[in-house]
């Protein structure tokens, strides 16, 4: 009770001051990405006058490292949508199934095109975006079908698992079929940055700037979600089509992650979580901040995938599933405690 | 079987309804309702759990589909643009519904405002004077800061009533706006729509709190989905519609010149 009540009396951080903290702490774990390498870390600055060291930086560490903070936004992006959206603390692309869906959509395109994930034209990677994305959308509809509705939490999550395993198994059926390309792909959906090129990085940045825009656009209508849906309707909102509105965002962020680094779990279920934690703020505001958050932890995480055992390396989703089941298991641990 | 209530000023009508059927699964939730509640007058719905009188509350605020016709203010509810009805009618729902315990008190209430902004277009200073206005009638103006998950039941109630104020509607239409308070708020209440009735605004609360209730100007007394009579507060026959439609487990009783309801136990 007396800690409850410090907490409360304790001046609150205001958002625009952690905007401009996490967009900093960005940079710096931008500029670190770019001395971490399989040799271990190197300042930046040791690099500059050899053209091959120059060359492994902007053509291998700088596009993986942008790669990640873009992945990173994109899916606490997608996170704080989907929280928003489902009115449900517990809703993220993972847990939804959306990206499976996804994963699937781009498993699909590359067994059927014997296209190797580490294709870096940009042809390809547009269609394997636009794959993904379809596929976010079919994994979302049909859990949010197998749920009937958004009501109820634990249908929500396990119809998400489902839907998860169902399209996660098919996923790995396909990539069966074509043992030329199954390495590839087994390390692809295990998430990692590894294989984020240039190209790549132009298309999550374009769709990361459209779907934050779009979503600060919609935002209102989340935060009035948030009193549930039938006042949300009184106040005149136009919901279905707000609605479909996010979806649509939702699983374009996801799929443009997806098809680029694969599976990365809980990142955009922690950064929400993350930022709420600090600031009370609307949904314009949360949704760029749980974006930056999410820069910020898949960035780091990435770090630690590089740099642990280096010069060998771990893939950086399962180190986030790792951390982030953790979190999980926290965050569930102390609702049941304070909502029982 | 249905009754109406007839405006004694004569003056234009805030609602009514006619033949108004709805049905929910397969439940008929009510029963070709017929009413005309009179506007700048107060009005309480009272009746037994499942009377239908939630139901009605969102019919009027245009958020159940229906059969039969309903108007506003004289004109048909179906040919209100959604934005236009927000800002004709405001709905505050059961306060065990749903809260957005995310949000700060100040930006819930700034909700309100959404029927009177364009999509794009930010908040007017008239929007955030209808915002503190509202937040200080409550009395919730002092936590306006604080998110509403850190508020108790009573404060945050009150919070989402600024919330229904802000939109300057004017219908206002209430579901047991009374349940999470304590005494001294309920009477703030009170004198909360007493002023609203004033400045010429229509209230319709469901109350289960008769007593109470019986300071409406008018009643509506709803049970099975229909309106089983429907009077005002001083009316012998509509205290005796009262306690029928709770079978008899209450009675009225007059206290100076107001009226009382007690539980009956024989």
């Amino acid at each position: 009770m007396k800690a409850a009540h410090t907490k409360r009396s304790l001046p609150k951080p205001r958002a625009a001051t952690l905007l401009w903290l996490l967009s900093l702490l960005c940079v710096s774990t931008l500029l670190i990405g770019l001395s971490v390498g399989s040799t271990g870390i190197e300042p930046l600055w040791n690099f500059g006058a050899d053209s091959i060291e120059a060359q492994i930086i902007w053509d291998i560490r700088a596009p993986r490292t942008l790669g990640a903070l873009l992945t990173g936004a994109l899916l606490g992006l997608a996170g704080a949508i989907a929280q928003g959206l489902f009115r449900n603390p517990l809703a993220d692309p993972f847990l939804l199934g959306s990206a499976s869906g996804a994963s699937l959509g781009v498993a699909i395109m590359l067994v059927s095109f014997g296209i190797s994930p580490l294709a870096t034209q940009w042809f390809v990677k547009v269609g394997l975006t636009g794959a993904a994305f379809v596929g976010a959308v079919f994994a979302v509809l049909l859990t949010l079908s197998l749920a009937k509705g958004v009501q109820h939490t634990l249908r929500l999550l396990l119809a998400g698992v489902i839907v998860g395993v169902v399209l996660g198994a098919l996923t790995s059926l396909l990539s069966l079929t074509r043992p030329d390309i199954l390495q590839a792909m087994q390390a692809f959906m295990l998430g990692s940055t590894a294989f984020v090129s240039w190209s790549a990085c132009s298309i999550m940045m374009i769709v990361w700037l459209t779907c934050t825009a779009a979503g600060v656009a919609c935002s209102r209508g989340l935060d009035s979600l948030a009193l549930g849906e039938a006042t949300a309707l009184s106040l005149g909102l136009p919901l279905a089509k707000l609605r479909g509105a996010l979806i649509g965002i939702l699983a374009l962020a996801t799929g443009a992650a997806v098809s680029h680094t694969g599976l990365i779990a809980f990142v955009g279920l922690a950064a929400p979580h993350l930022v709420r934690a600090i600031v009370t703020v609307r949904y314009a505001w949360l949704l760029p901040l749980a974006s930056l958050m999410g820069a910020l932890l898949l960035s780091l995480a990435d770090l630690f995938a590089r740099g642990l055992v280096a010069p060998q390396e771990l893939p950086v989703g399962v180190l986030t599933a790792i951390l982030g089941g953790g979190y999980l298991m926290w965050l569930m641990n102390r609702r049941s405690l304070t909502h029982e | 079987m249905s009754k109406t209530i007839v405006a004694s000023s004569l003056g234009s009508l805030a609602i009514e309804t006619r033949d108004l059927i709805v049905t929910r699964g397969h439940a008929t939730v009510l029963k070709g309702l017929a009413l005309k509640i009179p506007k700048g007058r107060w009005c309480a719905i009272v009746g037994p759990n499942g009377a239908g009188k939630s139901t009605l509350l969102q019919v009027l605020a245009g958020i159940l589909p229906y059969q039969g016709e309903v108007s506003l203010l004289g004109q048909p509810l179906h040919q209100h643009a959604a934005q236009i009805r927000a800002r004709r009618i405001a709905w505050l729902a059961q306060s065990s519904v749903q809260s957005a315990d995310d949000l700060t008190a100040y930006d819930v209430v700034m909700l309100g405002r959404l029927p009177h902004q364009s999509w794009l277009g930010g908040q007017s200073l008239a929007d955030h004077a209808a915002v503190e206005y509202a937040l200080k009638l409550t009395q919730a103006w002092e936590w306006r800061a604080r998110a509403l998950g850190t508020l108790s039941g009573g404060e945050k109630q009150r919070v989402l009533l600024a919330r229904l104020l802000a939109v300057q509607a004017d219908i206002l239409l209430m579901d047991e706006p009374l349940a999470s308070l304590d005494p001294p708020h309920q009477a703030d209440w009170l004198l909360l729509v007493r002023d609203l009735v004033e400045q010429g605004k229509t209230v319709v609360s469901v109350l289960h709190e008769v007593t109470l209730a019986l300071y409406a100007d008018d009643l509506l007394v709803m049970s099975n989905g229909q309106i089983q009579y429907a009077g005002k507060r001083d009316e012998p026959t509509l205290h005796r519609a009262i306690e029928t439609v709770f079978e008899n487990r209450i009675a009225i009783q007059p206290l100076g010149t107001r009226w009382v309801a007690l539980p009956a136990l024989s």
